[in-house]
């Protein structure tokens, strides 16, 4: 497999595209501006003047877009012009909400926070651009990055649980959530490992069952599968974290099918998918009271003891009905505490509406649309299951938590790409960005003219 | 593998689509359901996100609003609550509202689809109504002298306006300040718990939620059915009546607490208030008669609404003559609330006419404009205009020479009627004191005010509890009230 070895810069391309930086500049200015009208709406909504800090915000978030598309257009001219404007007006509409929300919560200061933390991702994201110049090079560290996913997914059983999930680690006074980052290093491990093997799980094995739909491979190259499979259950039941297994198991279903090809796998990944789930809503009683809200959100209120969380998420919605009620006029915060970070949609239901959620929704959409394209266009296995990889870590996320709080499945904890308040997963979701960049900017400025194998 | 990379990208698209479908569900198909459900606290939070309309009595404001700058928002505060609490009733974050603030709650929370300045407006604004007004017909002179009439003594009184059905004056003692109710701390629920167990019963409406035995007050109802039945055509006849009266069917012996009632005329018996005479008509009217008109007068009546309901007053159906004797002096089973009585003053000032009492003159927008009226509504004729003027002559003769001299007024006409109900197990409870009036002022072409007051307990002594001595004072000042602020130019 001579992809997995490149050395060498890429061939020259026979086709130049337009490199479109200026149409990103002009969507991160019109991005920012759009923040800076969100803010200016909830305190004119909430005081009745534009709130004081309007200036530095806008300017603070201006400049972490510059500074960024600077990178950009330094490192990575050919990138997609759409991902890093997406990123920019997704984290601004989240610093806005989380600034409505610390409105109705005296003493709670979020936002700043919240800033931050997207000020340290910004830099990552720029340090990415600058220093990684090929992502074929994360190829090489397949292994390392299995090793540390692991490492960084155990360690918060060292220390108490939080709301009944045991996903955090505080030193001095942060708290940080491992996992989030596990979930780039597994991309990288997924696409790097398939990559390597896809031939075998693809060709070889026995035949179980004819029209060759499903062929179990041989036990080396399988005893990966099986390890991530049981390995997202125990984080599950040791933790407590439905969303993060949930989304380790369809990453891998995907790129499993993405690199072979085979609609068995896709079979066999439901059925384990569900046996896990079942097996664990059954005995983990955390897990099957999330399932239990899921299947009757209004027990509690026929009980006589008020709505519980998902409840009121329902009723935020319900509320915004079609045009919402406009920033600062909705009442999510009788969601309670989670109210900034899993239910923070709710929110942006109630007070957006219909309309701005699907806006929200389409935005989401693009950028994942964007990261598939960007792996479509690339020629390397390796390149495009990371894309893909990287792509649907964002969608799946994104279907799981607006699922939930939603009452389409059950609810688990995690956090809305961008939007939620949650250092560690603004940081990770800008790496994300900063790789798609990359790949994209390989992408492009390799096409040759004809579509990749 | 690009196929497969399609495939994958669908299946996030179907993903997205999957959201989007139940996002609109939620938000358009259930969101009716779950915006009326009990438990979302929103319709709470909006009702109370604005200013409460006000209920303006004599061209000024009794009640306000304060904004505590919770999440109920603004709480509901009073003017001389005591005073009007019997009107207004309380407008509870916890409890719920009361009379005025409950029956004209959509108009004081601005939920009225009426308040909208443009139809649908608010629809696409999600703008909620600027409260509206309520104007009371409330006289707040007459209202003011009821109750410092009645002062710390257990009592009621209700003032109508005869000609149009207007409550010039509703007060209930001892009251209480609704605004101890407004909010939603513990204050509040102690609040509610003393007021509930206090034994003087501070949150009855004593006016209308309230009856009494009317006593000697019911010889009014008794004499009309008489004269409109043609059982009595003189007044200055002399009435076939014994006494004692022994009651029809038994060996109880009615008698009077003066002399001189044997025989006496109409117009000596009702001066002088004889149990015996008027026990006697009653039989001699008949049931048919008697329940005929005391419906006329609005007893048995359980849709009145002024705009808030009241009590129906009680005059039995079915009664052998002995009962139906005791009856038509105000005893046995027949009960009255102070609205009540004051209705059959007020019939009797008015040509016999009974007007339907309201207590909302109109209501309207914030700013003024008009949003709904009152009017004049005749509920019945009780009585024939003539026995009305020979009933005008009655009253008028127990102010100026009867029972009620006290309640006379220079440059005015006055009619009355004194009571005084034994009540409780073989009359061991403090008698009641009734005075029900009218008056007119001599320049005037009707009537300005009729009034009725019932004082309960027990302050004085026993045998000076008397219609005309501890109730037809209070009815005098209310009447002067009027009386003076009709003068006064308005």
């Amino acid at each position: 497999m001579p992809e997995t070895r490149v050395t060498a810069a890429p061939p020259a391309p026979a086709v130049r595209l337009p490199r479109r930086r200026g149409i990103e500049f002009t969507l991160i200015v019109v991005a920012v501006l759009l923040c800076v009208y969100g803010y200016c709406a909830v305190g004119f909504a909430k005081n009745g003047t534009v709130p004081p800090g309007a200036a530095g915000y806008g300017a603070g978030l201006g400049v972490l877009a510059l500074l960024a598309h600077l990178a950009v257009r330094w490192r990575a001219p050919y990138a997609d012009p759409l991902l890093l404007p997406i990123a920019v007006l997704l984290n601004g509409l989240g610093l806005v909400l989380i600034y409505r929300l610390d409105l109705e919560t005296p003493g709670a200061r979020a936002a700043p926070i919240q800033l931050s933390w997207s000020t340290l991702g910004v830099a990552l994201f720029i340090a990415a651009v600058l220093l990684l110049r090929d992502h074929r090079v994360l190829q090489r560290y397949t292994y390392v990055s299995v090793v540390t996913a692991l490492a960084l997914l155990i360690l918060p059983i060292l220390f108490p649980a939080v709301n009944g999930a045991r996903i955090w680690i505080r030193i001095a006074g942060f708290s940080i959530q491992p996992g989030e980052f596990a979930k780039v290093l597994l991309a990288v491990f997924f696409a790097g490992y398939l990559a390597a093997n896809r031939n075998a799980l693809a060709y070889t094995g026995r035949q179980i069952w004819k029209f060759k739909r499903l062929q179990l491979p041989t036990g080396r190259v399988l005893g990966p599968i099986v390890a991530i499979w049981l390995l997202s259950v125990l984080v599950l039941v040791l933790e407590r974290d439905l969303g993060t297994s949930l989304l380790f198991f369809g990453l891998f279903v995907i790129l499993l099918y993405v690199a072979t090809g085979r609609t068995g796998w896709i079979a066999v990944g439901l059925l384990l998918a569900c046996v896990g789930a079942v097996a664990v809503g059954w005995l983990e009683p955390h897990v099957h009271s999330r399932v239990q809200d899921w299947l009757h959100p209004f027990a509690s209120i026929e009980a006589g003891q008020g709505p519980n969380q998902l409840a009121q998420s329902l009723f935020a919605f319900a509320a915004g009905g079609m045009l919402g009620t406009g920033l600062g006029l909705g009442h999510s915060i009788l969601i309670g505490f989670a109210a900034k970070s899993d239910f923070i949609l709710a929110t942006a239901g109630e007070e957006l509406g219909l309309v701005g959620l699907s806006a929200i929704f389409l935005l989401y959409a693009l950028l994942v649309e964007r990261g598939h394209r960007a792996g479509l266009a690339l020629r390397d296995p390796f390149g495009r299951l990371l894309a893909i990889g990287l792509a649907s870590i964002v969608a799946l996320q994104v279907f799981v938590i607006a699922g939930g709080v939603t009452g389409l499945i059950p609810l688990t904890g995690m956090a809305m790409p961008f939007l939620a308040q949650g250092g560690s997963s603004v940081v990770t979701n800008w790496i994300i960005v900063a790789l798609l960049i990359r790949i994209s900017d390989s992408a492009r400025s390799q096409y040759d003219g004809t579509a990749a194998p | 593998m690009t196929k497969y990379i399609r495939r994958a990208s669908v299946l996030c698209a179907l993903l997205l689509v999957a959201l989007l479908v139940n996002a609109t569900r939620i938000q358009v198909f259930q969101a009716q359901s779950y915006d009326d459900s009990p438990a979302n606290r929103r319709r709470t939070i909006a009702r109370y996100d604005q200013p409460r309309g006000d209920i303006v009595v004599g061209g000024s404001t009794v009640t306000g609003s304060k904004d505590t700058g919770e999440q109920l928002r603004h709480e509901r505060t009073y003017l001389n609550g005591p005073l009007y609490a019997p009107v207004t009733g309380f407008a509870s974050q916890l409890y719920g509202t009361t009379f005025l603030e409950n029956a004209e709650d959509d108009i004081l929370s601005g939920a009225n689809p009426m308040l909208a300045p443009l139809p649908l407006w608010n629809d696409i604004t999600r703008a909620q109504n600027p409260a509206g007004k309520v104007v009371t017909t409330l006289d707040p002179a007459a209202q003011q002298a009821a109750y410092k009439g009645l002062g710390s003594r257990r009592g009621a009184v209700a003032a109508i306006e005869p000609s149009t059905g207007r409550i010039l004056a509703l007060v209930s003692t001892p009251s209480y300040d609704p605004a101890e109710l407004s909010g939603t701390g513990s204050a509040v629920t102690r609040a509610w718990a003393r007021l509930n167990g206090d034994a003087s019963k501070p949150m009855l409406n004593r006016a209308i939620r309230q009856t009494y035995p009317p006593g000697s007050t019911f010889k009014v109802v008794t004499a009309a059915a008489a004269l409109d039945a043609g059982v009595v055509t003189d007044l200055d006849a002399p009435t076939a009546s014994p006494n004692p009266y022994r009651l029809p069917g038994t060996t109880t012996r009615l008698t009077n607490e003066i002399e001189g009632c044997e025989d006496a005329s109409l117009r000596d018996a009702f001066e002088w208030s004889c149990n015996t005479v008027f026990a006697k008509l009653g039989v001699d009217v008949g049931l048919d008669d008697m329940t005929h008109t005391t419906a006329n007068f609005g007893f048995n009546d359980r849709s009145l609404k002024i705009p808030f309901s009241v009590v129906p007053s009680n005059f039995d159906t079915r009664l052998d003559n002995a009962q139906l004797a005791l009856s038509s002096i105000g005893q046995f089973d027949t009960r009255a609330t102070p609205l009540q009585m004051a209705m059959v003053s007020a019939a009797v000032a008015g040509g016999g006419s009974v007007k339907s009492p309201y207590l909302v003159e109109r209501t309207t927008t914030k700013g003024g404009a008009t949003v709904s009226t009152n009017g004049p509504r005749t509920l019945h004729q009780a009585m024939n205009p003539t026995t009305a003027l020979l009933m005008r002559e009655l009253m008028t003769d127990v102010v100026t020479e009867g029972t009620g001299t006290s309640a006379a007024i220079p440059g005015a006409t006055v009619g009355g009627k004194t009571g005084t109900a034994q009540h409780g197990v073989g009359n061991s409870g403090l008698p009641y004191a009734w005075f029900i009036s009218w008056a007119q002022a001599d320049d005037s072409m009707e009537p300005a005010v009729a009034v009725a007051v019932v004082v309960e307990d027990a302050a004085a002594n026993r045998g000076e509890i008397s219609g005309g001595g501890d109730a037809a004072p209070i009815a005098k000042a209310v009447m002067e009230a009027v009386l003076n602020s009709h003068s006064g130019g308005s």
